[in-house]
């Protein structure tokens, strides 16, 4: 496969590294001493010039492309990229952008920006950041669709609230489907009779609101609520309160610049904004401590700050902190120090594409610890199995042991009845068997 | 000094103004002509006031109007429809026992009938329904000059200014403007990108209600629920709903009619009071728009609130026979119901009709109505006072600042219905709410003192409606200004104070307290 790279960053660099064993890489950047240095560092060959241009992609071989990643540092320059590419070429694109809006815009509707795939820096960063907060209980946790739909594997403990029960009895959350049972090994499609047992792995699919609160069911003495303290206002730092917000929690969220504070306090309606440094050392001095559980550093641009809040939250007595790393080869440093999770939302978009790459159709995959079952994201299209029919139709052709865990349809959530026709443009959350992934994956 | 506000343009502008109120007097004059009587009055009158239109006319020198221009223009534009609008009376009720005809017998009495038309004129326009008629009968009046009466609040309800922009195509450049200081409520809402055609929807949408409610009322009249709401009370108080006037031919204002009549009111004194934008968005189909709307669900509440308290006293027997005239007795439901809901809309977005004379109810229902005056109707209607819009503001920045005393780093916006509301426009809110309720204040204690000089002695409730009814354009008070009653026995020097009250009620103060700083006339 013929792949050309837009933008020679630390996402661009990242990426190339992983796909330039399998693949032919072209990397394109307007920086000449950036690609001058690539050339020997990796098996990859660099072009020089605005790839927005037509002679640039030109001179990078695009009408014989396979994939064009646009990864420069400006989401403008990537959407045009694509857009420029698209119109020369019969190439699969993929944008990496930083602002939300344009992947709102981009699930709206099918070839927008002559982009057939878009990984946003931020959301994945804050769906890993905010994972973990609210969601103890749970052993996996991934977020697709933009955020719209989650999934998490929990672990039934003997003695617990759903122990015995069968899951049509326990299924009183709205839109949420109960995707999978792993009981000793061997999966099992949950039917409405089946019964939970005591260690049974349960993977719910479902709204992010139905997911958190049957975790919240199964986390035993675990409070539902939890007090979330954002450290710094960046936009990594505004798009994780409002998640929280939509999980029905009240962050606090400091920011040091009165302009910045207004304007998030604008966007936020939940979030207590409070105009205060974060920076000093002292910054939590007047906070009540032992009401906050999770401390999340996202200042902008500055990993040290994120790392001492991080640590002197720990320091104080706060359960869990979590930091923004702008360099990916701290991510672990920073855990080593103290840090409960480090994200480096570059290594995360970095990861995310490859992934893609590796498989131009599917969107997300992940693959649970045990590697028994893996969910898939997939944007439906014209030739797809499930297209305008029914659901409880289309089962019938796919694998066993797949189930539809989540619709959504511009950006809504939908919940997946057997009566559903699913339509061109969707998103489907699927978990397949990891035996029959691949099948499923070609099928849809 | 140097005026550096072109004065000239903005009198102008009054003399075209003038010159179309002429020609709304051909309603009055079609009225004399089918009934007989003041013909040559209402001629007289359009030929006047055409005239000193024209005159002023003369003053244009074609510049366009500036922002201080746009406030001169529509300050003066309500002082010159009143004064304007004073000519009928005093030609009508000249040499008459009429107290705001003409009278030459000594200077005082002309002084007290100039003050007196001034003072109904103004009552008209600004939709206060506070009258100095000493009675109220088509024997003392004519069919013509009553009806008259009743179109001067149907002009002066949407909006004079409004109604020019809609028609005069050389005012829309400065449209939004001349709206924005005439139109009651903080923020104006344009709904179409030309101003011209907003102000042409709000007309539309307000004679359209004013056409559906003339046609209700008749037709009751027509089924035979409503003796005496015949063509003529039908159009006159379809001219006095709408725009929260509270006129009414009849003595005994809605408590002439039956009870049919009276519920058929109450819906349209409602709608009166609701912002007219939120109609245009009902026909366009933008129902959501509607419901979120924070300051209509205020409203309504506020309205099914203080009506389910009032209920509970007039069923408990706050208000005893009154002979006929709306009293309630205790234990009867649909009375008090009827009762309590008529005198909580009539008063809370400040029309002013009664079906109850709620001066002679007790005193603690009394209290409650006079604080029912402070709401006012929603911003973008007709009616007047400080507005819920105001309220709900208010209420919001007050517990921000509580929420402020906990964080004292908090930053936080005042929302109303998800929507931010700009920093400027809360203080904006504050600075004008404290004004109203200090002039209102002042304005109290100087009509007390000065009906004390000529040994009228007024109740402390008496005082105070005085004056938060004329500057919320409301119209009835309690005790000798009650529903029933007139405001003729006040001295001329008050009756100078709320004219000036109603002016600046109908205004919202501040366009016309502008006028009275330095900056606004030097550069």
């Amino acid at each position: 496969m013929r792949v050309i790279i837009a933008g020679a960053g630390r996402v661009g660099t990242r990426v190339a590294a992983e796909l330039a064993r399998n693949h032919d890489v072209v990397m394109v950047d307007v920086d000449a001493d950036r690609t001058d240095g690539l050339g020997y560092e990796l098996d990859v060959l660099t072009v020089v010039g605005d790839c927005s241009s037509i002679e640039t992609l030109r001179e990078s071989g695009v009408e014989s492309a396979d994939l064009l990643i646009a990864s420069t540092g400006s989401d403008e320059i990537n959407l045009l990229t694509c857009e420029t590419a698209k119109s020369l070429a019969d190439v699969t694109t993929v944008a990496r952008v930083k602002g939300l809006k344009y992947i709102d815009t981009w699930d709206r509707a099918e070839d927008v920006f002559g982009v057939d795939f878009m990984v946003g820096t931020n959301l994945l960063t804050i769906g890993a950041a905010v994972g973990g907060t609210g969601l103890e209980a749970a052993q996996d946790f991934d977020v697709f669709a933009g955020g719209t739909v989650q999934m998490a594997e929990f672990n039934v403990e003997s003695g617990g609230a759903i122990v015995g029960k069968t899951i049509s009895e326990a299924d009183q959350f709205e839109s949420l489907t109960f995707a999978a049972i792993l009981r000793g090994g061997t999966t099992i499609v949950p039917r409405g009779s089946t019964r939970i047992e005591a260690d049974d792995d349960i993977i719910v699919i479902g709204k992010p609101a139905s997911v958190h609160a049957f975790g919240a069911k199964l986390g035993h003495a675990e409070s539902p609520t939890r007090n979330v303290l954002i450290v710094g206002g960046s936009d990594i730092g505004y798009h994780t309160a409002r998640l929280l917000e939509e999980r029905g929690l009240r962050p606090h969220l400091l920011e040091a610049d009165p302009d910045r504070a207004r304007a998030l306090s604008e966007r936020l309606s939940v979030t207590t904004v409070r105009n205060k440094d974060p920076t000093v050392r002292d910054f939590l001095d007047d906070e009540r401590i032992e009401d906050i559980d999770v401390v999340v550093a996202a200042l902008d641009r500055n990993s040290e700050a994120n790392l001492l809040s991080a640590l002197r939250a720990k320091q104080v007595g706060i359960d869990r902190s979590v930091a923004i790393v702008d360099h990916g080869e701290y991510v672990e440093l920073f855990e080593d120090a103290g840090v409960d999770v480090a994200v480096n939302p570059r290594r995360a978009t970095a990861e995310e594409i490859v992934e893609f790459a590796r498989d131009q159709d599917t969107q997300s995959v992940d693959l649970l610890e045990h590697e028994q079952v893996e969910v898939i994201e997939i944007r439906i299209d014209e030739e797809s199995i499930l297209t305008g029919r029914p659901i409880e139709e289309a089962i019938g052709d796919l694998p066993d042991g797949v189930v539809v865990g989540a619709i959504t349809r511009n950006g809504s959530f939908l919940m997946p009845r057997g009566d559903t026709v699913v339509e061109s443009g969707d998103h489907a959350v699927v978990l397949a068997d990891s035996d029959v992934a691949e099948a499923t994956i070609n099928l849809l | 000094m140097r005026v550096s506000v072109n004065w000239r343009q903005s009198c102008a502008y009054v003399g075209t103004l003038l010159k179309y109120l002429a020609v709304t007097m051909l309603v009055p004059l079609t009225v004399a002509v089918v009934y007989g009587d003041d013909q040559f009055v209402f001629l007289a009158s359009m030929v006047i006031t055409a005239g000193i239109g024209l005159a002023l006319e003369r003053l244009e020198d074609g510049a366009d109007l500036g922002l201080e221009e746009a406030f001169l223009f529509v300050t003066l534009a309500w002082v010159g429809v009143s004064v304007g609008g004073t000519v009928p009376y005093l030609l009508a009720g000249f040499d008459t026992a009429s107290t705001v005809g003409l009278s030459l017998d000594s200077p005082a009495a002309l002084g007290n009938s100039l003050v007196n038309a001034l003072f109904e004129s103004t009552s008209g326009y600004t939709t206060t329904g506070a009258t100095v008629l000493e009675e109220i009968s088509f024997e003392r009046h004519s069919h013509a000059l009553l009806m008259y009466r009743q179109l001067t609040q149907w002009l002066g309800g949407m909006g004079i200014i409004v109604l020019m922009v809609a028609i005069l195509p050389e005012l829309a450049v400065n449209g939004a403007q001349l709206i924005d200081a005439e139109a009651p409520g903080p923020e104006l809402k344009k709904l179409t990108p030309q101003i011209a055609e907003t102000a042409r929807i709000l007309w539309l949408v307000y004679a359209e209600f004013t056409a559906l409610f003339i046609c209700l009322l008749y037709a009751l009249h027509l089924l035979g629920v409503a003796p005496n709401m015949d063509l003529y009370n039908a159009i006159a108080h379809g001219f006095t709903t709408l725009p929260t006037g509270g006129f009414s031919p009849e003595a005994n204002s809605i408590a002439a009619f039956s009870p049919a009549v009276q519920w058929l009111v109450i819906p349209f004194i409602i709608v009166a009071g609701t912002n007219f934008a939120l109609f245009y968005f009902v026909l366009q189909r933008k129902f959501a728009e509607v419901f979120r709307n924070r300051e209509l669900q205020g409203y309504v509440g506020a309205i099914v609130g203080i009506t389910l308290l009032l209920w509970a006293m007039l069923f408990t027997g706050a208000a005893p026979a009154l002979g006929g005239l709306g009293g309630t007795t205790q234990g009867v439901a649909e009375n008090s119901l009827r009762q309590a809901l008529f005198q909580t809309v009539t008063l809370l977005n400040s029309t002013g009709y009664a079906t109850s004379d709620f001066a002679q109810w007790s005193e603690w229902t009394q209290v409650l109505l006079l604080a029912v005056m402070f709401i006012g109707g929603s911003a973008g209607s007709t009616g007047g006072g400080v507005k819920v819009i105001r309220w709900l503001v208010i209420l919001k920045a007050a517990r921000r600042q509580l929420s402020a005393t906990v964080y004292p780093d908090v930053v936080e916006p005042v929302r109303l219905g998800g929507q931010v509301i700009d920093e400027d426009v809360v203080s904006g809110i504050f600075g004008f709410t404290f004004l109203y309720l200090f002039i209102f204040a002042v304005s109290a204690v100087i009509i007390a003192l000065d009906t004390g000089r000529v040994g009228l002695q007024l109740t402390t409730i008496e005082a105070l409606s005085a004056s938060i009814a004329t500057i919320g354009n409301i119209g009835p008070g309690f005790g000798m200004l009650g529903p029933f009653g007139s405001y003729l026995q006040f001295p001329a020097t008050s009756k100078v104070l709320m004219i000036v009250l109603m002016w600046l009620g109908r205004l919202e103060v501040v366009p016309v307290l502008v006028l009275f700083t330095r900056s606004f006339w030097e550069w």
